[in-house]
């Protein structure tokens, strides 16, 4: 490593990053002094184990992820919107998609799922946190410093040029000599660690925290559907943990299990990634699936139409996501049989997931449907996602694939699959949830017109792709000639991609707004629901639950509200929490700098990183921590407060 | 619905582009055979997918329209439905039905599209081998005992059997209207089978990234009547120069070359990885060649782009 290339230089684009970052990053400290706010900052967030602060943070990450992400497609989008255009050079462009296809998944999309979940899970199955708070802290601390890690090599070394999936031999030393792909291995290593923990976590949650009377055909499908989500993460993530340390031997430390010579095989690592990245798309997408199935029974006032076979479709698309990876290069060069055999599994997901779309509508049907923000997001899904899901149809057909693999036919319609499912799904919970957690709503003016925003510059932005596609347009070419004909509709699509950028500059206004003018006098229950979270406070008193409810069936707190009945009995007890710790952001800030040292293969301060992260663990072993009480007078004032607010008003 | 309208319009007008006038899409103007498989294997598939989202935005409009809170009276409450399990039977036992109904066609067309076209079964195919390295494609004939770089010459109406492979990172060698794509790698041969029907000129490209040149590594694929690429050859032979190992060392370390002739090729002194020359065996394949044996001269042949 030479110093001169330490820093990215040449790039104004980069040089105007980095004078923000050092701005930002003086601003801050200079702030929080100023202010008188280190303290609250520690106390109140950094060491916190409290599942709905944790859920808040790791959305304000996602949140501020995807402006990354967005930005990068936005430069994209640019350069490619007119033939032969020379914003972005073929380096600069490779890296920008290489990272907005990391970021938007890996620090956009799974913080978002995860954050939600933290917020919404302990709620739902009426418990007062997850399984094992501090491991929670941790699970974040890991993705944040992962996160981070991977955000400075734009400045600081150069960002991973080889593609999302990063395939061999060309991410190989030989290939990719900068430090990019180590950064890629290491800090998808950290978050993927936490994401793994998360799902160790949540899955004893649900599976042993559920309110008395709450059995498994009983929890709303937001539960089943993170529950199964977790059993995927459990089993899909180790694949990733295991391919990227190889990825590391391999770049780092001179073995070949990926190189051209001496017996590596370069698709082992398609494989391998493969066989965790394609349950990944499960894994973001189920959650969403359990998140439109709250919202349109809450806003169709129905319940769920055919929850046993919602269920069932759930798990069969979780075991069918596990034996379908192979169609991601069916150009490989596979025999027939090969071929035949993934595309009927993969065709086949399309059965339990068309369940699913009747189910729904068969909610709506004979529903009341009221058009609340959150609802118009899961009611556009419907139309625009039923268009990826048919598409991939026609992806998983091997032999036409042939054809479409590669091209913007396909970009087309991972983007209709993952973005009216995952991302209007998220920002649907993101409206839906925001009252429980914070004691007032969004306002539903600016809600709506960002809405229509996306909606409608989605399809502009991404249904000419399929057209280009069909064209012959590959993906990833950072320039094209104008005699391919393919000007007009990457024009279009960048028209649509600002039309995007602007929705999501209103949906963030929408928060200010909210923040410094919305009423705060709402009530428990502001949607009129039917799930435990809005039987309690909003926003949620520390320990969640007074008195823990009593479940006898599904939606219980709207059969309780409509028989007018109480789902709590008995008096106050005192209720034991855990203790906030500082160890978890100690982890975090360790890895990330083991990871950095690590990526510049600095061994010696590598090793005591490791140390010193080796030491954080021993040290949690020999605490003594029983956590604290709460008191029965302190539970008291604080339902009397939270009560007696809300009948001032 | 609006966005119900938008999505309408916009498949409408897809339809219409497919429908395709003076200037059809890439991949509904095929010129061979297998082309033609996927091309109308394509259609086929559109047309059932257009009947199922015809019956889901029916429905969805229908139940958007009619149970609005704003067109029901105040006092309508919801009825409790738990669901129905003739229709739910109904909404899995149709999909189950056309996800066969694709099944068959997907493995019959992807037989017919990995093989020798039947309208030319009784003619022996040309092989040509196509390696990349870099952003640049190399075309062996080792018939013909010629080499081109960046452009390929063929005879039309008549089956071509491409061998592919790659001198480094993954490579997709894709000739949109004549047949799909499939990829080059470094440790194993692959086939491709198609054939023109007519002579004509045609883009040739890779499509799977490969780094910083990537978007430049096209190439002309040009079926020539048989007496046509008889002379070429012939010409090729008499005017083109020889290809040595110093001057195919040099090509492979070039990045990007315009294109080239030679009148040999380095299959002589730089053998394909193929199964009796150190490849990797992946399923499906039909050779038999022992796995292991030559893994040594592969790896010396590798050591010579590597570094």
């Amino acid at each position: 490593m030479k110093w001169d290339e330490f820093f990215v230089t040449g790039e104004p684009m980069i040089y105007a990053a980095m004078v923000s970052i050092v701005v930002v990053s003086l601003a801050i400290p200079i702030a929080l002094t100023y202010f008188k706010k280190w303290n609250w900052l520690w106390t109140n967030w950094l060491t916190t184990v409290d599942h709905k602060k944790i859920g808040v943070m790791y959305v304000l990450a996602a949140l501020l992820m995807l402006f990354r992400g967005g930005v990068d497609a936005l430069l994209m989008r640019a350069q490619t919107a007119i033939p032969d255009n020379g914003l972005l050079d073929g380096q600069h462009y490779n890296e920008i998609f290489t990272t907005h296809g990391v970021i938007m998944i890996l620090f956009m999309a799974m913080p978002f799922i995860i954050g939600l979940m933290n917020v919404v899970i302990p709620l739902q199955i009426g418990a007062r946190d997850v399984a094992f708070p501090r491991l929670n802290a941790i699970s974040f601390w890991l993705f944040f410093a992962g996160a981070m890690l991977f955000n400075i090599s734009f400045v600081i070394g150069g960002s991973p040029d080889a593609g999302w999936s990063a395939y061999f031999p060309l991410a190989s030393l030989e290939f990719s000599p900068t430090v990019g792909n180590n950064y890629y291995s290491l800090a998808l290593q950290i978050a993927g660690i936490g994401t793994l923990l998360t799902g160790i976590n949540f899955l004893v949650t649900i599976l042993k925290m559920r309110a008395p009377g709450m059995t498994l055909m009983k929890m709303p499908m937001f539960t089943w559907s993170v529950l199964i989500t977790n059993v995927i993460i459990v089993f899909a993530f180790p694949v990733l943990t295991v391919a990227l340390a190889l990825m590391t031997l391999d770049r780092q430390f001179g073995t070949q299990f990926f190189a051209m010579q001496s017996g590596g095989m370069d698709m082992l690592w398609a494989n391998l990634f493969w066989v965790w990245g394609h349950p990944e798309v499960y894994i973001v997408i189920l959650p969403a699936f359990g998140i439109y199935s709250e919202i349109i029974s809450t806003f169709a006032r129905k319940n769920l139409y055919g929850y046993k076979s919602m269920v069932v479709s759930m798990v069969a698309i979780s075991l069918l996501s596990f034996v379908v990876w192979a169609h991601h290069f069916y150009t490989m060069g596979h025999g027939v049989m090969v071929n035949s055999v993934f595309s009927i599994t993969t065709m086949a997901i399309a059965i339990p997931t068309g369940v699913k779309i009747f189910n729904w509508l068969f909610t709506l049907r004979k529903g009341k449907i009221s058009f609340t923000t959150p609802m118009l997001y899961a009611l556009a899904f419907i139309p625009i996602f039923t268009i990826g899901g048919v598409t991939g149809v026609m992806l998983a057909m091997a032999s036409a694939d042939y054809q479409y693999h590669n091209t913007m036919f396909l970009v087309a319609h991972f983007h209709y699959v993952l973005i009216p499912g995952t991302v209007f799904g998220v920002i649907a919970g993101f409206h839906y949830w925001f009252p429980k957690v914070f004691g007032f709503m969004l306002n539903e003016k600016l809600g709506k017109l960002s809405f229509w925003f996306i909606i409608i510059s989605f399809n502009v932005t991404f249904f000419p792709l399929f057209i280009l596609g069909l064209n012959g347009m590959t993906r990833r070419m950072y320039t094209y000639s104008e005699s391919t004909g393919y000007g007009p509709l990457n024009m279009l699509s960048m028209v649509g991609a600002v039309g995007l950028a602007i929705g999501f500059i209103i949906l963030v206004y929408n928060i200010y707004w909210s923040v410094r003018y919305s009423p705060r006098n709402i009530k428990g229950d502001p949607w009129d629901a039917r799930s435990l979270e809005w039987s309690t406070h909003s926003p949620v008193p520390e320990y969640n639950f007074a008195l823990i409810p009593t479940v006898n069936k599904l939606d219980a707190h709207w059969f309780a509200k409509k028989e007018g009945k109480s789902l709590t009995s008995g008096k106050y007890e005192p209720i034991h929490m855990p203790n906030n710790s500082g160890l978890p952001i100690i982890m975090g800030a360790a890895f990330f700098l083991w990871g950095f040292f690590m990526v510049f293969s600095w061994w010696i301060p590598a090793i005591i990183l490791g140390v010193v992260i080796l030491g954080t663990m021993a040290y949690r072993s020999f605490e003594k921590d029983h956590g604290h009480y709460i008191s029965v007078e302190e539970i008291e004032r604080t339902e009397n407060a939270l009560r007696g607010e809300q009948h001032e008003n | 619905m609006k966005k119900k309208w938008i999505a309408l319009t916009l498949f409408s007008i897809t339809a219409i582009f497919l429908a395709g006038c003076d200037n059809p899409l890439l991949i509904f103007d095929p010129k061979g055979p297998q082309a033609r498989t996927l091309s109308s294997t394509i259609l086929f598939s559109m047309a059932m997918m257009a009947g199922i989202l015809f019956v889901v935005y029916v429905l969805y409009t229908v139940v958007l329209v009619k149970y609005r809170a704003s067109k029901l009276n105040d006092d309508y409450e919801p009825p409790h439905e738990e669901g129905n399990k003739w229709l739910e039977i109904i909404w899995t036992a149709i999909p189950v039905i056309l996800v066969v109904v694709l099944s068959f066609v997907t493995v019959s067309s992807t037989s017919t599209v990995e093989q020798k076209s039947v309208a030319y079964a009784d003619q022996k195919p040309v092989v040509i081998y196509a390696s990349s390295s870099n952003w640049k494609w190399h075309f062996s004939y080792p018939e013909e005992g010629i080499e081109t770089v960046n452009y390929v010459n063929f005879p039309a109406n008549r089956p071509i059997e491409f061998r592919l492979y790659s001198y480094g990172p993954i490579t997709s060698f894709w000739i949109p209207q004549l047949a799909g794509q499939k990829y080059a790698m470094s440790d194993m041969v692959t086939k491709i089978h198609m054939s023109a029907d007519v002579p004509g000129s045609f883009m040739g490209k890779n499509s799977n990234f490969s780094g910083k040149g990537f978007a430049q590594m096209e190439f002309e694929a040009q079926a020539l009547s048989d007496a046509d690429y008889k002379e070429w050859v012939a010409d090729v032979k008499a005017t083109a120069p020889k290809l040595t190992e110093d001057e195919f060392d040099n090509l492979l370390k070039a990045e990007q070359v315009g294109r080239k002739t030679y009148s040999s090729n380095h299959l002589e002194f730089r053998p394909a990885p193929e199964m009796d020359h150190g490849g990797h065996h992946h399923g499906g394949s039909t050779s038999t060649g022992d796995k292991d044996k030559g893994h040594e001269d592969m790896d010396m042949d590798m050591d010579h782009d590597a570094h």
